[in-house]
């Protein structure tokens, strides 16, 4: 089942709703990296809340994801990963290093949010 | 590694995988695995899985439950593909042949409660794990 991704301002939000497949995650990481560019997007939330299982697989993506989503000059952040999900990934030596998480999609919109404010002091 | 009334599933592409580990998380649910256990028995199963698909093309991932004074899961994961020449290289954390992060035999093993593991070249591999519940 493929991910619905909307527009939010200047944000993407991709909220996966149910077992992802191997094709759905690729599917997901092409489309991202694309619409940040159509709709020159500075963020990116994915919400995993339905996910019950975060193997390998999907943690290497989801990685990948937040990587070529920065090149492309917006920040990813991964939203509502459970608790449950989260013990199995650390007992599986699984990290997301490098990638910013929030509890919700709340928290994760306010991460972008401080991120895209903070963004000038850089410059 | 007796595995008697044991129930399998093929393993052949990505689409099985994701089949493989929903019915043996119900399976778990079924015996009474809550939670966390039964998010890491979905985990491993996916791990175990992906192996067959990525490494051995096809295979089967078996499932089944022992009741007694102990209840427990066992799962095993059986292909025929090329084997693992290397057993102890292949245990290590961060090994890894096939663009993974080479977490998969490792993390599984740490994940469950007895892990044996039967290979040989060109013959195929069998994983056997088996998770105790705890009440």
């Amino acid at each position: 089942m493929s991910v619905p991704i909307l527009k939010q301002g200047d944000f993407l939000l991709a909220s996966v709703q149910s077992a992802l497949s191997d094709t759905d995650l690729l599917t997901l990481r092409d489309e991202l990296v694309e619409r940040v560019g159509r709709f020159r997007s500075t963020g990116v939330i994915i919400d995993v809340t339905p996910l019950d299982v975060m193997d390998s697989f999907a943690t290497r993506n989801l990685r990948m994801i937040a990587h070529m989503t920065r090149l492309r000059g917006a920040e990813t952040v991964i939203v509502g990963i459970q608790p449950e999900v989260a013990f199995s990934m650390v007992q599986l030596g699984l990290t997301l290093e490098g990638v910013a998480t929030a509890l919700d999609l709340e928290e994760g919109l306010e991460l972008l949010k401080s991120k895209s404010a903070t963004r000038f002091d850089y410059e | 590694m007796s595995d008697e009334g044991l129930e399998c599933v093929p393993v052949r592409d990505e689409a099985d995988i994701v089949v493989a580990r929903q019915r043996g998380r119900t399976l778990a649910e079924h015996a009474g695995f809550r939670g966390t256990d039964s998010t890491i028995i979905a985990t491993v199963i996916s791990e175990l899985a992906r192996n067959i698909v990525d490494y051995a093309s096809r295979g089967e991932l078996c499932y089944g439950l022992e009741q007694g004074s102990t209840s427990a899961i066992i799962i095993v994961a059986r292909d025929s593909g090329p084997g693992i020449e290397d057993l102890a290289t292949a245990m290590t954390d961060g090994y890894s042949t096939g663009g993974g992060l080479g977490l998969g035999l490792p993390g599984v093993r740490r994940l469950m409660d007895e892990f044996e593991i039967e290979s040989s070249p060109g013959k195929g591999t069998v994983v056997w794990t088996r998770k105790v519940l705890r009440s």
